[in-house]
């Protein structure tokens, strides 16, 4: 089946069998492997695209349900070779470990900062709670989660990187 | 794990799935897919056929209607759980919503979905089976029919929808001045319910209690609501709760223990209904 989906603000095409998982069409067929497969039972959150902004488990979608929306991964982050204050406050925050878990973690905290410019330790603990982190502890996300908040609302310079 | 392979459809309208189910015995509705796909990547469903509804917007909506609450089958659990209107006139809908999955499985799936995979272990179907909701299947020819809840859940992953009929509206009554509870008992955040209650009380309507999980279906808790009808106390009432139950027993509980734990959380969700 043919598929037309705007892929970090690219529109991209393919021809796929409907049974192509949302999470292959961006791995194997777009080539985008930032994304990660971790549980393959919409338990661990690696898997964590946005589909017209919004925080879902690719894994757990087929991608012929894609067509005609846009996907945002990890990879469309960074915006003309910068680093989106995500992903500078991830680093400057030391959010991530092994990095397993951080492209969904940051595409979670990236959605959850368009609705809300602020949010408290239980907002981004709520946002985050279908994302597993192995490594961390959770708390150095949830502060670079707030970190960025700061750096968007321009509240605090990010170190140069 | 991959499903085996299938036909896609995304339908334009509910007349058209309904024509597109009604053509093939092996098609599938899918919704958000989050009950769905589990299962076909399991291979325990193999659709030769899935007739995607998930972009008939006009399923997806929350209004009052006729002194009801009527909520579009395809209405995301986000939505639900983010709805002015039932925050304010069903809260315990809302609420429960809020309780499913996490977050982004929330953004998927569907009110509908839920009630038509008909898992005696969701949350929403045993909200509805307490408020006595009301159900709105469509089905060839333009029919339409409205079930109860009671009726709807026939039984294990059995809803009462024939294979080409449409769920299409569930509607709740307001329960403004009435109190209400919604525990649910998990291990890890997250997680589906091990035993859940659903308690109504208040403003001259006698008291009701659902469960979750607690059998092949959603069930009332006969029992307690008799007991409060003859004026037992919630603790005492909430003895009876695993009466005409028969709860699964698994890595996450023995039956015994559900038995127990359905007991302490009903007078729980009594206190809880009564207080508020
Ligand atoms: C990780 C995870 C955790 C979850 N945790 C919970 C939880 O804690 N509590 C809980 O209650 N649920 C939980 N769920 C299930 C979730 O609520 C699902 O979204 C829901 O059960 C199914 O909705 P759906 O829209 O995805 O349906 P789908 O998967 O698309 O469909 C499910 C079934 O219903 C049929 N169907 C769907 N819509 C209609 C319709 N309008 N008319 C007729 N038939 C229809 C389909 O053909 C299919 O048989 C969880 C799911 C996941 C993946
Ligand atoms: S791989 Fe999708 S949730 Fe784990
Ligand atoms: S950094 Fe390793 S899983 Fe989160």
């Amino acid at each position: 089946m043919q598929i037309s989906v705007k892929v970090n603000g690219t529109e991209r095409t393919a021809d796929v069998e409907p049974r192509l998982l949302l999470v292959h069409l961006v791995r194997d067929t777009f080539g985008l492997t930032g994304t990660h497969e971790g549980c393959d039972t919409t338990s661990c959150g690696a898997c964590t695209v946005l589909l017209d902004g919004t925080p879902v488990k690719s894994c757990t979608l087929f991608g012929v349900q894609a067509d005609g929306r846009e996907v945002t991964t990890v990879e469309g982050l960074a915006a003309g070779g910068e680093l989106d204050p995500v992903q500078v406050a991830f680093k400057e925050e030391h959010g991530l470990q092994c990095g397993f878990c951080t492209p969904g973690m940051m595409l979670v905290g990236k959605a959850l900062l368009e609705r809300n410019a602020d949010p408290s330790d239980d907002d981004v603990r709520w946002a985050i709670s279908g994302n597993i982190c192995r490594c961390t502890g959770y708390v150095n996300i949830v502060n670079a989660i707030r970190h960025a908040a700061r750096i968007k609302a321009g509240a605090t310079e990010p170190a140069t990187v | 794990m991959i499903p085996a392979p299938f036909d896609y459809v995304r339908a334009e309208s509910v007349d058209q799935a309904i024509e597109l189910l009604s053509g093939n015995d092996d098609a599938k509705i899918i919704a958000g897919g989050h009950s769905l796909l589990p299962l076909m990547r399991l291979r325990l469903a193999r659709p030769a056929l899935l007739v995607d509804i998930s972009r008939l917007a006009d399923l997806a909506y929350v209004r009052e209607d006729d002194g009801q609450v009527a909520i579009g089958a395809l209405t995301r659990h986000h939505d639900v759980a983010n709805s002015e209107a039932l925050q304010e006139l069903a809260p315990i809908v809302a609420y429960a919503a809020s309780l499913i999955g996490d977050p982004a499985v929330r953004h998927v799936g569907t009110i509908g979905g839920s009630c038509a995979h008909a898992d005696p272990a969701s949350d929403m179907p045993t909200v509805l089976l307490a408020l006595g909701a009301e159900l709105v299947v469509l089905g060839p020819k333009g029919t339409s029919r409205r079930v109860t809840a009671a009726d709807f859940f026939k039984g294990l992953f059995q809803p009462d929808l024939a294979s080409n009929e449409v769920l299409s509206e569930i509607r709740v009554p307001k329960t403004t001045g009435r109190g209400w509870s919604y525990l649910k008992f998990h291990r890890r955040a997250q997680d589906w319910a091990m035993v859940g209650v659903a308690a109504l009380a208040g403003n001259g309507i006698g008291p009701a209690v659902a469960l979750t999980n607690m059998g092949e279906r959603p069930l009332r808790a006969a029992g307690v609501e008799e007991a409060l009808a003859g004026g037992a106390d919630p603790a005492t009432a909430a003895e009876r709760a695993d009466e005409g139950t028969s709860p699964p027993s698994d890595t996450f509980g023995s039956a015994e223990y559900r038995r127990e734990l359905s007991k302490v959380l009903v007078r729980r969700a009594l206190e809880e209904a009564m207080s508020r």
